[in-house]
């Protein structure tokens, strides 16, 4: 538990700012992910707030981890894939596809600002898309703001 | 009875009289009630699509929400140039709301939707079934070897006006034999006839109608059947002048479909306006048909 | 409790330019269950590798970080570096700081910052990995070939002379396929049966090919290396055991009907061989057409046979066979042109297809090498070509160039002079394509040496004038309309899929692309391999090929199924589904979204009740590990090896830990 402390005064020293939203993507390794690897090969610029968890393909990505992901304070979730049609193993997108849309009326029915749950579909050959997705998804969920759905209802029930 | 909203455009009303006036003899005798659109404006015709978009789109639109005030589900338009534009901004709203919305913009009123677009044809195979005009024939045609030509609008494009095959058309042969003609297979059915450079470039016009009237001469025809003002007129006015280029007779009389289907429901070539043709009809019609 | 070692590399300056590598190594020490974490210039490096070995006996550690470029390059490099090191290599995760961070931000600070959370994540992972231990499977040495034609006989040859045996099943009474159709081959103008015929014999007395004529696969169920394949082998109503093709049967046999193989130019009989040079020689009775069959009327066939080899009883048997490697060479069929009203739909009879044409030019053909005019049969001296009839088209047709229709029509252009100098050649087209070695100089010889007339433009129309063929069309560089009464139309129709292509396709679980074409594993890098493991494309059932491609990729997927089969056993990737059949409730909801049919239903005893219920189980060889299973499972019963629910949860409560407790 000594570990934790540390953590905090070293971050503490770098100084992250409160305000910065936090997002986490969760990107298929065929497509997506290979896509934000060319981002990189290509140099393309993008904002910084976005941390990737690869997956094995956009189907794997249970709405769970997205729901988890809120719960637990993170501003906002982006998950990507193949395109459909293209996907590496042939329909998993399809699936990402229905699970979502449905997940996404969910978040809706809930409350939670639909500007926090974005999808996308990148390809291995779109570094230019990935940077622009990750452009726009940042843009949106900062109008939404610091996610505090979670903490105020903890508050509230408190 | 049926009853349709009628828009006539401008030629029925001015050099395609007889096809007004056969079409509505035909339409009274077939039980169709035609009711005029009231303040029908152009259709547009070519020249707005050659000069505004949104110009070509607008006049027809609102000739369709005229049509649709009348209470009425169906609106008919014999010319063929008419029955394209109605046909085409129809589509075209409904499938661009952009557009509808300019469109709607520009005419200050919601743009029709609902109202069907017809052509005289269609009302009479698709409503009053070809069985029907069968048994109401007074007179048969005799075997009269017609060659029918659509032009270029009635069928196409395909996917707007969907009626019919765009290239080997067959619903005026389809009438031709019910009536007792004979309908003869022959390529030109879709062929241009030169249409509006009847006036600016009459050459095209006497070689590409020449084309057409020779093609229905070698295939045996005695006269062609039209069901389009413009297609009349090049084939109709401009025959003596294609008959002196080429140095060949055709003497091919160019008739509205209307104007034989009135024939064989019994009318007289006087009623049915057929002295208004340039190419004489009397002498063929009489011959084969014994008709006054 | 794992001991984790945090590798952070600078990759030169690639990554130390943006990001603060000291200070991620730094902070790394303070993750739970970092023991050791340091920065080091390229950790690819041996020196590099080196010191994470160094570092493992050092300080006891039991899990790797590397924290460096993308795993697409170097994951395999360190999995490999972590086993050497004496650790299970599936205990190792990357951060890629490199492509996802030092490479796209500018500020020190931020990048930076990202980093440390993407290694904070990749240390939230590995505690979690388990240790995976790569699984075999045993491999049936055998290659099913399904089709006959050029493709399917070259792979099969291949495969033999690489010492593994081969099934080629061919739908048709004979192998030999399109390719037997043709007269003669551009560029070179070989004549197509006497490069193919050897090849056929050839498969025919190979001890290791066995040949399925007349035969369909019917299912296919299994994995790579155990493909398990029904295969009908339709009644032939001849004993192929018996036949030695003698033809006593066929000539006497009085039932004349149009001729498939001859494009319905020639005749054939009820009992036939398709041509002359079939392999096998062994005819067949077509069962709708045969007199005895129909009205128990003549027999002739069964009365002249020689060896009674004709048996009227015989019915469809259905076999099953394993296989190691499938490979796939259907082919294509011509597109329907009869869709086109200004070529008049199909309804004049001279306008025809180039297939029709190679038929006509075939001196053993229906017309014996003469062309004609199909409604008469009169000589047709000037001969109009059309090219891309249903290619090139996206609103009729196929929106792809089918790639041989240029070079075929110029190599008939050709022959049609050469069978009758007097003809006359037109070749309508958009674009010539003749990317081959020889083509081009092939194509300009026919323009310029035989005076075939090319025009560029399209056909407007054709239609009938006095018996006679009237082609109307333009030609775009004079700008003139043309009109030509020809004798004979010539279309060089699109080559698409096969109409049952999807339903092999879903058989074998490939993908295939909106025109039905079989997809490859990748166009550029996997140009012959499917995304099923085993399976393997050539030929025109994946794009339209001409016949030197079709031999390279029946060469190239022999290879890769021969590789596959020249091992004992076949590893598998071990990071896949597995169920908890403790909390498998057996809906099966997985089975139903499983792309490739790894998921069964298996009865076990419940270790509590003692009584027999469902459960699911995954075939290891079957499955890819895409995961969609995990989602679709609602009690959680099923993970996925490498990407467990544990781990991801891990990650993503990692990334919130400072998070949660600010707000």
């Amino acid at each position: 538990m000594n570990d934790n402390r540390s953590v905090k005064e070293k971050n503490l020293e770098l100084k992250p700012s409160p305000e910065k939203v936090k997002i986490a993507a969760f990107l298929c390794k065929w497509c997506s992910y290979a896509g934000a690897d060319l981002a990189g090969g290509s140099r393309k610029k993008y904002p910084p707030n976005v941390i990737v968890i690869r997956t094995s393909c956009s189907a794997r990505t249970n709405p769970l981890f997205v729901w988890k992901s809120l719960e637990k304070g993170l501003d906002g979730v982006l998950v990507s894939g193949c395109h459909p049609g293209e996907c590496h193993y042939s329909e998993g997108n399809y699936h990402t596809r229905r699970n979502f849309a449905v997940f996404r009326k969910l978040l809706e029915y809930i409350g939670i600002e639909p500007e926090r749950f974005h999808m996308s579909w990148v390809s291995a050959a779109e570094g230019d898309k990935w940077a622009q997705v990750v452009k726009e998804v940042v843009k949106t969920v900062e109008s939404a703001g610091p996610n505090t759905y979670f903490s105020k209802k903890k508050e509230d029930n408190a | 009875m049926m009853k349709v909203a009628y828009y006539p455009g401008c030629s029925l009303h001015s050099t395609a009289r007889e096809y007004d006036i056969s079409f509505q003899l035909v339409c009274r005798k077939l039980g169709i009630e035609l009711q005029e659109i009231p303040h029908w404006v152009c259709c547009g015709s070519s020249p707005a699509h050659v000069t505004s978009h949104l110009l070509s789109i607008a006049l027809p639109c609102k000739n369709l929400i005229l049509a649709e005030e009348m209470g009425l589900d169906t609106v008919v338009a014999p010319c063929a140039a008419c029955f394209n534009r109605l046909k085409i901004a129809k589509q075209e709203v409904a499938e661009d709301s952009k557009l509808k919305k300019e469109v709607q913009e520009v005419l200050g009123k919601p743009s029709a939707g609902k109202i069907e677009v017809k052509h005289p044809l269609q009302v009479i195979i698709e409503d009053v079934g070809l069985k029907k005009v069968e048994e109401m024939t007074r007179r048969k045609l005799q075997g009269l070897r017609v060659a029918s030509y659509y032009g270029c609008l009635l069928v196409r494009p395909p996917s707007v006006i969907n009626f019919d095959d765009p290239e080997d058309p067959q619903s005026m042969d389809n009438l031709v034999s019910a009536l007792g003609g004979e309908a003869l297979p022959w390529a030109f059915k879709t062929e241009c006839c030169g249409a509006s450079f009847s006036l600016s470039e009459t050459d095209i016009v006497f070689e590409l109608s020449g084309e057409i009237l020779n093609e229905a001469l070698e295939a045996g025809a005695e006269c062609i059947l039209v069901a389009c003002p413009l297609c009349q007129s090049n084939l109709d006015l401009r025959q003596k002048g294609i008959e002196k280029r080429r140095g060949k007779k055709f003497n091919l009389p160019i008739l509205y479909f209307t104007e034989l289907l009135g024939l064989a429901l019994g009318m007289s070539m006087r009623q049915l306006g057929l002295s208004r043709h340039i190419v004489n009809p009397s002498k063929l019609l009489e011959r084969k048909l014994a008709v006054t | 409790m794992a001991r984790i070692g945090v590798f952070v590399c600078h990759c030169g300056t690639n990554i130390s330019a943006t990001v603060d590598v000291k200070k991620v190594a730094e902070i790394a020490k303070g993750f739970p269950g970092v023991k050791f974490a340091t920065d080091y210039r390229y950790m690819c490096s041996e020196p590099g590798q080196d010191l994470i070995q160094k570092m493992v006996k050092e300080h006891n550690l039991t899990r790797i970080v590397v924290a460096a470029c993308s795993p697409s390059l170097h994951e395999k490099t360190f999995r490999t570096c972590t086993q050497n090191a004496g650790l299970n290599p599936y205990f190792f995760e990357m951060a890629n700081i490199r492509e996802q961070c030092s490479w796209v931000h500018d500020d020190r600070e931020e990048a930076t910052l990202k980093a440390i959370d993407i290694v904070k994540l990749a240390t939230a992972k590995v505690g979690k990995n388990n240790p995976l231990q790569t699984t075999f499977i045993p491999v049936e040495k055998k290659v099913l070939i399904i089709g006959g034609g050029i493709s399917g006989i070259q792979a099969a040859i291949d495969v033999a002379f690489n010492g593994f045996k081969a099934v080629i099943v061919e739908r048709e009474p004979s192998i030999g396929g399109r390719m037997a159709m043709f007269d003669k081959t551009f560029p070179t103008l070989d004549c197509a049966a006497c490069i193919l015929t050897p090849k056929m014999v050839e498969v025919n007395q190979s001890d290791l090919i066995k040949l399925y004529t007349y035969s369909e696969v019917e299912e296919v169920s299994g994995y790579v290396g155990n493909f398990k394949v029904k295969i009908r082998r339709k009644a032939r109503l001849v004993d192929e055991n018996k036949c030695n093709g003698c033809g006593t049967c066929w000539q006497r046999c009085p039932v004349r009907l149009p001729s498939e193989f001859d494009m319905n130019l020639g005749k054939r009989k009820a009992i036939y061989v398709p041509f002359p040079q079939a392999v096998p020689n062994v005819p067949v009775i077509d069962q709708k057409h045969c007199l005895y069959i129909n009205k128990k009327k003549c027999g002739i066939c069964k009365k002249v046979c020689p060896f009674e080899a004709i048996d009227y009883e015989q019915e469809d048997e259905v076999i099953e066979e394993q296989f190691g490697a499938i490979i796939v060479a259907t082919g294509f069929t011509m597109f329907d042109h009869s869709i086109y009203g200004e070529y008049g739909y199909g309804k004049y009879k001279n306008v025809t297809t180039g297939l029709h044409f190679e038929r006509m030019l075939n001196s053993s053909g229906p017309t014996g090498g003469k062309i004609v005019r199909p409604s008469d049969g009169k000589e047709a001296k000037k001969v109009v070509f059309i090219q891309c009839v249903g290619s090139r088209d996206e609103a009729r047709g196929m929106p792809y160039c089918s790639r041989l229709c240029c070079m075929y029509t110029a190599k008939q252009a050709l022959l049609l002079k050469e069978h009758n100098p007097e003809a006359e050649a037109y070749v309508f087209y958009i674009d010539i394509r003749a990317a081959g070695k020889n083509y081009e100089e092939f194509v300009e010889r026919v323009q310029d040496e035989y005076g075939a007339t090319y025009l560029r433009g399209r056909v407007s129309k054709i239609f009938q004038r006095n018996g006679r063929l009237m082609v109307r069309g333009c030609d775009t560089l004079s700008g003139t309309q043309i009109e030509i009464d020809a004798d004979l139309v010539v279309l060089a129709t699109a080559l698409i899929a096969r109409p049952d292509a999807i339903k092999l396709a879903q058989m074998l679980h490939i993908p295939y692309d909106q025109n039905r074409l079989f997809t490859e594993a990748h166009p550029k890098l996997a140009p012959v391999e499917t995304v099923t493991t085993g399976v393997f494309l050539t030929g025109a059932c994946q794009s339209p090929k001409d016949i030197p491609d079709t031999v390279a990729t029946a060469s190239a997927a022999s290879v890769k199924a021969c590789g596959l089969l020249s091992h004992e056993k076949l590893p598998i990737d071990p990071q896949i589904a597995r169920v908890d059949v403790e909390i498998c409730s057996g809906c099966l909801a997985c089975k139903e979204v499983c792309p490739f049919g790894a998921i069964e239903k298996e009865e076990i005893v419940d270790r509590v009740t003692q009584q027999k219920r469902w459960v699911a189980k995954v075939a290891p060889s079957l499955c890819n590990g895409c995961g969609a299973c995990n989602t679709a499972c609602r009690p959680g019963a099923i993970d996925l090896d490498g990407f467990t629910e544990e781990q991801i949860f891990g990650q993503i409560e990692s990334l919130t830990a400072d998070k949660g407790n600010e707000r």
